[in-house]
């Protein structure tokens, strides 16, 4: 049997190497990326503890609903991506200051 | 040590390690790919905690969909973006992604602290669980537990993720529309 704490050590990596994408990269894209290993760290913490409820199944139907989340939340975001680009010309956060066109 | 361990070792290194690739890259179309390496391997860990419908989900939308659409984003915009990606050709510690480095750093040292005291597998509720059997087995179907479960017990938010997936698929072609702003 594996234990939980090794699924929660695991899912902490994640988190934090997202943490650093988020915070580091200088492009939407890899950002995104980012966003997506959080949420797979937290999908992961939902699916290890899900094991112990075989009745109600509460892990693992929300560790599905957090996945079609971010599968609406990514098409959506994709999309705001390619219209900055668009206006801009860039995909650099940093360099996206200004309101009006 | 079992297979069951060593297949969760193998698959937990592979996750991190292609996540730290991933991160560490300056190349963006190897980072978009190892990023598959990573779900594939999350996957694999989801199967090792016997939730197989959510490790399926996960390939179907995740690898089929989410990918297939951060490649096409990355298409679309253009050289531009490999370009700014090429310009900043750093070693992986540099003084400008030193506080990221230092944050997650921290983040991480916090978070392993706060786990090893909570002690996961010694939870009130999870020893209940074991001892009233409430413990998914390995040799069990749970896929049909999940079905019902879908359409009684989550009713409420099955319907609100699916006008969620409705608004999201009509602003996401409204927003990525060419039309004529005026």
């Amino acid at each position: 049997m594996i234990s939980l704490t090794g699924y929660m050590v695991v899912s902490a990596g994640l988190f934090c190497i997202g943490l650093y994408m988020i915070v580091s990269k200088h492009n939407a894209i890899q950002i995104l990326i980012g966003i997506e290993l959080m949420l797979n760290a937290a999908i992961l913490n939902l699916v290890a503890f899900g094991r112990y409820d075989r009745f109600n199944n509460g892990g693992q139907m929300f560790a599905l609903y957090a996945i079609v989340l971010a599968a609406a939340t990514t098409a959506v975001a994709l999309a705001i991506i390619l219209n900055v680009y668009r206006q801009y010309k860039t995909i650099d956060p940093g360099k996206i200051d200004e309101l009006k066109d | 040590m079992s297979l069951v361990q060593a297949l969760f070792y193998v698959m937990s290194f592979i996750a991190l390690a292609s996540a730290v690739y991933v991160a560490t890259t300056t190349n963006l179309v190897r980072s978009i790919f190892m990023f598959f390496i990573t779900l594939f391997a999350l996957a694999g860990l989801y199967v090792l905690a016997l939730a197989d419908f959510v490790a399926i989900t996960q390939i179907v939308i995740y690898v089929g969909g989410i990918l297939v659409l951060i490649l096409f984003a990355f298409m679309l915009s253009g050289k531009e973006t490999l370009n700014a990606i090429g310009r900043e050709r750093k070693t992986f510690i540099s003084i400008g992604n030193l506080p990221a480095l230092l944050l997650a750093a921290l983040f991480l040292i916090v978070l392993v602290n706060m786990i090893f005291k909570v002690d996961a597998d010694n939870l009130e509720w999870i020893k209940k669980s074991v001892a009233l059997k409430n413990d998914i087995q390995p040799d069990a179907a749970m896929t049909e537990n999940i079905g019902v479960n879908l359409m009684t017990t989550y009713l409420l938010p099955f319907e609100a993720i699916s006008i969620i997936l409705m608004v999201a698929l009509i602003g996401a072609a409204h927003l990525s529309r060419k039309g004529d702003r005026s």
